[in-house]
């Protein structure tokens, strides 16, 4: 590390938020949105998840089909890699692990690439998308997910950096190697975790 | 693509061409030149170890012996407050970059610009290099801006013959208004990738108007900043 920046204090910081990873502030209420192409228009009606690749029952589950699985609520901090962390979000939809439960990865199964419906992409080890860490969400704070934070439905990976939770996503591809989404081809890191400040293809 | 590591910029100069903002040219160690468009990461460090780091995109060409970054001051920003109030040249700063692979001018193919208020910096680093290279006719470019006198670097735009909307005041015989797609239809070529940069709201706006114009989504580049609208 090199020397302080001259003149520089920073904002007052009687005691760092201990959830506040490095690198990162506190964006209060606010929700920044970020994204790299336009938003697209989806409907509920024709919107649906395919679990495919690497698995013994390759599934799509539409609206309904994703309803109709067990609950699952996430509540806790998300961490985007432009540095803001914002706490104690609320989203509700499903955990990953009952569209696994169905689709069964098979051993060789390794890697995921979510895709959405934009074209975008991220990939991610598979490991951090099971054991109850990953969900598919469609509420925010008890409200549907409005389309530009990624409803109707976006993938959620909150212990990683928020590009990995790909917005609209429609297709979870399971693979037997590591092949790299939209941002990761851009010099953005293959997992991305916030705790290690994993931004970049290079950080250890 | 890697990003490299840390390294040391020193302001080489500093100016406040316009109200609430910052340029700031930067001699960077071992600098990797930069695609038009491209961002660099600058981070500031407390007497306690504590840091701060924020993006901003650069507004020079390639071919610029320096960085040039052009920074907005927010008055809740703690690296943007720090820059527009304290910084000085002479001080050094730690930067990283550059950053991004996607929104960034490969200088060969022709590209329509679409800038709103400090949006307009990576479009101008698109510009600079397009006069460098003497390509400005790859590019077309459309800008908005509250006032002329709030348009970061209206005079160059100008000079490459941006269509310039102004949202608060007339700008020539034209009305004050908000971007149409009126403003971008007469831009639209063959074969462009669109490049949007602006607040949340100006790139939302902006890339809807022109997917509604029949643009293919996918040869629309987006790079948003600040709070969303909500």
């Amino acid at each position: 590390m090199p020397g302080p920046t001259r003149g520089f204090l920073g904002r007052s910081r009687p005691a760092r938020d201990p959830r506040l990873p490095p690198g990162q502030y506190d964006v209060g209420a606010d929700w920044p949105v970020l994204t790299a192409e336009p938003t697209p228009r989806i409907s509920p009606e024709t919107w649906s998840i395919t679990v495919a690749g690497k698995v013994e029952n390759p599934t799509t589950w539409d609206w309904a089909g994703v309803h109709a699985l067990p609950a699952s609520e996430y509540r806790g901090d998300i961490h985007c890699v432009t540095t803001w962390s914002k706490f104690d979000t609320r989203f509700a939809g499903v955990s990953l692990d009952s569209l696994w439960d169905v689709a069964r990865p098979t051993t060789e199964g390794a890697f995921v690439m979510a895709t959405s419906k934009s074209g975008y992409t991220t990939n991610l080890p598979i490991e951090d998308l099971v054991g109850g860490k990953a969900w598919l969400v469609w509420e925010f704070d008890g409200q549907p997910l409005s389309i530009e934070h990624g409803g109707p439905v976006r993938l959620l990976v909150p212990h990683l950096y928020f590009w990995k939770s790909a917005k609209w996503v429609t297709k979870l591809d399971v693979l037997k190697r590591d092949q790299q989404g939209f941002w990761e081809r851009n010099g953005y890191h293959d997992r991305g975790d916030p705790w290690r400040q994993q931004r970049y293809q290079g950080d250890a | 693509m890697t990003v490299g590591p840390w390294t040391t910029a020193t302001i080489a100069g500093l100016k406040r061409p316009i109200a609430r903002s910052v340029q700031l040219r930067l001699d960077v160690a071992d600098r990797v030149d930069h695609l038009p468009g491209q961002h660099y990461v600058v981070r500031l460090t407390a007497e306690d170890g504590y840091t701060a780091q924020r993006s901003y995109s650069v507004a020079s060409a390639p071919s610029d012996p320096l960085v040039e970054l052009f920074v907005e001051r927010l008055d809740d920003g703690e690296v943007s407050t720090y820059l527009a109030d304290v910084a000085e040249p002479g001080d050094t700063l730690e930067v990283r970059g550059p950053i991004g692979g996607w929104f960034a001018w490969d200088g060969e193919t022709p590209a329509l610009l679409v800038g709103g208020g400090t949006g307009v910096v990576p479009l101008v680093a698109m510009v600079r290099h397009a006069v460098a290279t003497d390509r400005l006719d790859l590019l077309r470019v459309a800008v908005s801006a509250r006032t002329l006198a709030e348009l970061p670097y209206a005079d160059e735009l100008l000079a490459a013959g941006a269509v310039v909307v102004l949202t608060r005041e007339a700008h020539g015989v034209r009305p004050p208004a908000r971007l149409t797609a009126v403003d971008l239809l007469p831009l639209w070529e063959e074969g462009q990738t669109a490049f949007v940069c602006g607040s949340s709201g100006f790139a939302e706006s902006a890339s809807q108007l022109l997917v509604g114009m029949g643009f293919a989504p996918s040869a629309v580049r987006v790079e948003r900043f600040g709070p969303s609208a909500a």
